[in-house]
Parts: structure tokens; C-alpha cells; sequence
């Protein structure tokens, strides 16, 4: 448990001092919902309409872009060769990266989400459940991206590919995120997605440390 | 009184051999291929001469014939494909990284034609080339699959690490087939649910059914065939690779 809670706490170090890493995710999550208003009008009604889709598309597109920073580095400054012979299970590192590359990379956005409900003319009781279904479904995306990185990790330029196998293992999220927010039996929707989450999180270390430790000699 | 030199070796083994698989299953091509051709010859005269217009959709009831086998292959040749990342995974079968390799191609294919078949067809009966349905939304995500992975192949150098990487992103990849095989239960809405194998029996005629058999055996032997064919054609791209790679070493010693 203590080489868990170290893991955690230099996962922690290295995205806190890392530099802007955290503001660039942000920004690009508000920019994606300020550029929408642009693209398809002002409109106030439309606007309340697809804001839920809108949220949802821009907190996935910063989490695809964030991806490349959860194995890289530690691949390239050959960190990862020694924490794979840790006492340590690879898995448990993973699951350790993952928690924290969530707090770092899903939880400004669902914190930066109130700018953009404002902008994309939310209402209050759509901007909760939004938030609701923000916080159960972006455990699930980071899960899934954790697959994706762990995926390309050993492919020198890996960084553009992974997001394109991860988006189609993406979709039910966004079916079930989107779902929760505007469909009219939205409780369903909300348990499929808090379901999707557990999963997805409980499986993805082992199939990540699996991908990770046989991409490499 | 004679020594046995060389060890028993079971069929399994003998093929982990490149040349050996391809010696072995060389004579399996060309009757396979006359088999397909016949089915092919035998299926398409029953589907446009010998089967009935249906009573509400007239001829365009024959795009199934096509549409049909295609979509079974779009998910059988996935399941060929898992099979064989648990035969890299599990026993390092050298062939299964070959076989894995050369079905990812052939798989986007059928997917690919089984949407467009499907689109072609739905426009005259549904009235629309394509709807956000359950069943056709998850064959799209067949497909991006499919290509993720076709993808994946060409971003590795090495293949041999990348096999074992693609094995693992297969078998997670495997869990939409299921999904695929049971939306129409699950969200019916405008693709229709199964019609052939169904517990009380097919609910089709025995002259719709028999061009339909016959087209899925002559599909699904044509994969068969050409993934025989792109085994042997990558077995022979390594070994070109290899001997290219030896010549520029001899040039650089």
C-alpha cells in the first residue's frame, strides 16, 4: 500500500510541477465551447439545445489530447522499464497513473464546466446533470484512454493514433453521457454510465499493464 | 533396430513454421478457390433466376443475398481474428500473428460492404440511406475498429512486438460483437431482428432461404480463400523483408 500511495504521490508531483499542462486542457475545453456559438449561430434556443452534446464532445476531445502524457514520458526517460520490475504490479501502477491522470485532466474540466454551460446558454437544472453525468462518465473515458496510451506507448510517433482506436470504444459513453442529460428517463441512462465507469476502470489497468508489458522486451 | 532422430511432432507445431504452413496449405488453395467459384455460380443463379420476388419489396429483396453474408463476416472474421490474438497471447503460435495480420483488411472489407449493401438497400424500403440504429451503429464502430487496427499494424516497426500489442487491443476491441449480435433486441427500431436462426425455426421461406444458405457458405469460403492467400503473401513479405535486411548488412560489412 505504501508503494501505491508513492506511486500516487509522484504521479501527483510530476503533473503539478510539470508546467501548463493542466491550463492548456482547460482552455482548450472552453475554446471548443466558445468556437460552437460561432459555427452554428448565436442562437440562444439551439444553443440550450445541443449544449449537453456540445460539453460532452469538448471534454472528450481534451481528454484524447491529454492522453499522450500518461506513459510517454515515463517510456522515454526509461521509467517505465524500471517500474515494471517493481515489487509493485504493473496493474496497481496503472490503476495509480489513472487515478491521478484523472484528477489532473478530467476534474478542471468538469470544475472549468460552469464557463462553458454559461456560454452555451444552459439552463440551471440541465447544467447539474450535466455535471452529474460528467463526473460518473469521465472515469470511463480516462479508462479507455489509458488502454489507447498503453496501446501506442512503444510506437515512436504513437501519439496521433491512439485517440483513433480509442473514439470507437468511446461512443457508448457519449451515448449514455448525453443520454443521462437531455432524454426524458434520465436515471437509466445515469446507472449505464456509473456501470460503464466501475467497469471500465476496474478492467483497464490489467488489459493497460498487459499492452504495456508486451509492447516491450 | 532403427533410432527415432527427429521428435514426433503434432500438425500444430509443424505449422508454427512459416515455410511449413505454407507447404501444407498450398494444396488447400486452388480446390477451395473451384469450391467458392461453384457456390458463387450456384448461389448468384438461384438468387437473380430461381427465387420469388418478395410480396411488399419486389426485387430489391435480392440485395439481402449480398447483404446477408456480408454482415455475417463482418463479425465472423472478427471472431477469427480474437481467436487468433489468444493464439499469440496464449501458445505464441507464430502463424496466429500472420493470420491476425492478414484478416484485419479482409474484415474491414466485408464490414464495409455490408454497410454499403445495407444503405443501398434500406433506401428503397426504409426510405433512407442510413438511420442511427443500433445494429448499424455498432457495425460503424466495427468498421473504425477495424481500421484502428489495420492502423496500428502499419505504425510498428517491429511486427512481432506489434502482434502481441494488437492481440491485446483485439480482444478489448471484441467486446462490441456481442453488442452488435444483440441490438436489435435490445434497441429495436428500424433494422429488423434475427430472421434466420431463431429457436422456433427460420420465419423464410424455403425459397428464400436456400439462395440465402447458399451465398453465406460461398461468402463466407471466399474468406477462407483470400485469407489463405494474404497468409502466404505475408509470410513471403517477411521473408523478403528478412532477406533484404541480410543483403543491406552484407553490403554495409
Amino acid at each position: 500500500m505504501t508503494a501505491f500511495r508513492a506511486m500516487l504521490i509522484r504521479e501527483l508531483h510530476l503533473a503539478l510541477r510539470g508546467g501548463g499542462d493542466m491550463l492548456t486542457l482547460v482552455l482548450f475545453f472552453v475554446i471548443v465551447g466558445a468556437i460552437v456559438p460561432f459555427a452554428v449561430g448565436p442562437d440562444r434556443e439551439l444553443l440550450a439545445r445541443i449544449a449537453p452534446g456540445v460539453v460532452w464532445i469538448a471534454a472528450f476531445l481534451a481528454m484524447l489530447l491529454g492522453l499522450d502524457r500518461l506513459f510517454r514520458p515515463d517510456h522515454e526517460d526509461g521509467s517505465l522499464i524500471l517500474l515494471r520490475q517493481a515489487e509493485l504490479p504493473l496493474s496497481a501502477v496503472v490503476a495509480a497513473k489513472l487515478i491521478v491522470h484523472w484528477a489532473v485532466s478530467a476534474l478542471p474540466l468538469i470544475v472549468a464546466s460552469p464557463f462553458v454551460a454559461m456560454l452555451l446558454a444552459m439552463d440551471v437544472a440541465t447544467f447539474w446533470r450535466t455535471l452529474l453525468s460528467l463526473l460518473l462518465g469521465t472515469p470511463a473515458l480516462a479508462a479507455f484512454g489509458a488502454v489507447g496510451a498503453a496501446v501506442t506507448v512503444s510506437i515512436r510517433r504513437g501519439g496521433l493514433i491512439a485517440p483513433i482506436l480509442i473514439a470507437p470504444l468511446s461512443i457508448p459513453v457519449l451515448i449514455f453521457g448525453t443520454g443521462s442529460i437531455t432524454a426524458t428517463q434520465s436515471g437509466a441512462a445515469l446507472l449505464f454510465l456509473a456501470a460503464l465507469s466501475l467497469m471500465a476502470t476496474a478492467l483497464s489497468p490489467f488489459a493497460a499493464a498487459l499492452a504495456i508489458s508486451s509492447g516491450e522486451d | 533396430m532403427t533410432m527415432e532422430t527427429t521428435p514426433k511432432q503434432s500438425w500444430w507445431s509443424r505449422i508454427a513454421h512459416p515455410g511449413q504452413f505454407v507447404i501444407w496449405t498450398r494444396p488447400l488453395l486452388w480446390p477451395l478457390t473451384i469450391l467458392t467459384a461453384l457456390l458463387f455460380v450456384a448461389g448468384l443463379w438461384f438468387a437473380f433466376f430461381n427465387s420469388p420476388e418478395d410480396y411488399q419489396m419486389g426485387d430489391t429483396v435480392r440485395i439481402m443475398y449480398v447483404h446477408v453474408p456480408n454482415a455475417w463476416l463482418s463479425q465472423f472474421v472478427y471472431a477469427v481474428m480474437s481467436v487468433s490474438a489468444l493464439g499469440t497471447l496464449v501458445w505464441r503460435h507464430p502463424m496466429a500473428d500472420v493470420s491476425m495480420k492478414a484478416a484485419a483488411p479482409l474484415g474491414a472489407l466485408f464490414t464495409a460492404l455490408a454497410l454499403f449493401t445495407g444503405a443501398l438497400w434500406g433506401r428503397p424500403t426504409w426510405g433512407t440511406f442510413w438511420e442511427w440504429d443500433g445494429r448499424m451503429t455498432s457495425t460503424l464502430v466495427l468498421l473504425l475498429i477495424y481500421l484502428g487496427i489495420i492502423a496500428l499494424w502499419r505504425a510498428f516497426d517491429d511486427q512481432l512486438r506489434a502482434a502481441r500489442v494488437i492481440a491485446v487491443f483485439t480482444l478489448i476491441g471484441a467486446v462490441n460483437i456481442p453488442i452488435i449480435k444483440f441490438s436489435v433486441d435490445w434497441w429495436s427500431t428500424l433494422h429488423q431482428p434475427a430472421s434466420v436462426f431463431r429457436p422456433d425455426g427460420p420465419r423464410m421461406p424455403g425459397s428464400i432461404l436456400t439462395p440465402l444458405f447458399v451465398m453465406f457458405f460461398a461468402f463466407t469460403f471466399l474468406f477462407l480463400v483470400l485469407h489463405l492467400k494474404a497468409m502466404h503473401t505475408e509470410v513471403k513479405r517477411r521473408r523478403v523483408m528478412t532477406l533484404q535486411r541480410r543483403a543491406a548488412q552484407g553490403l554495409g560489412a
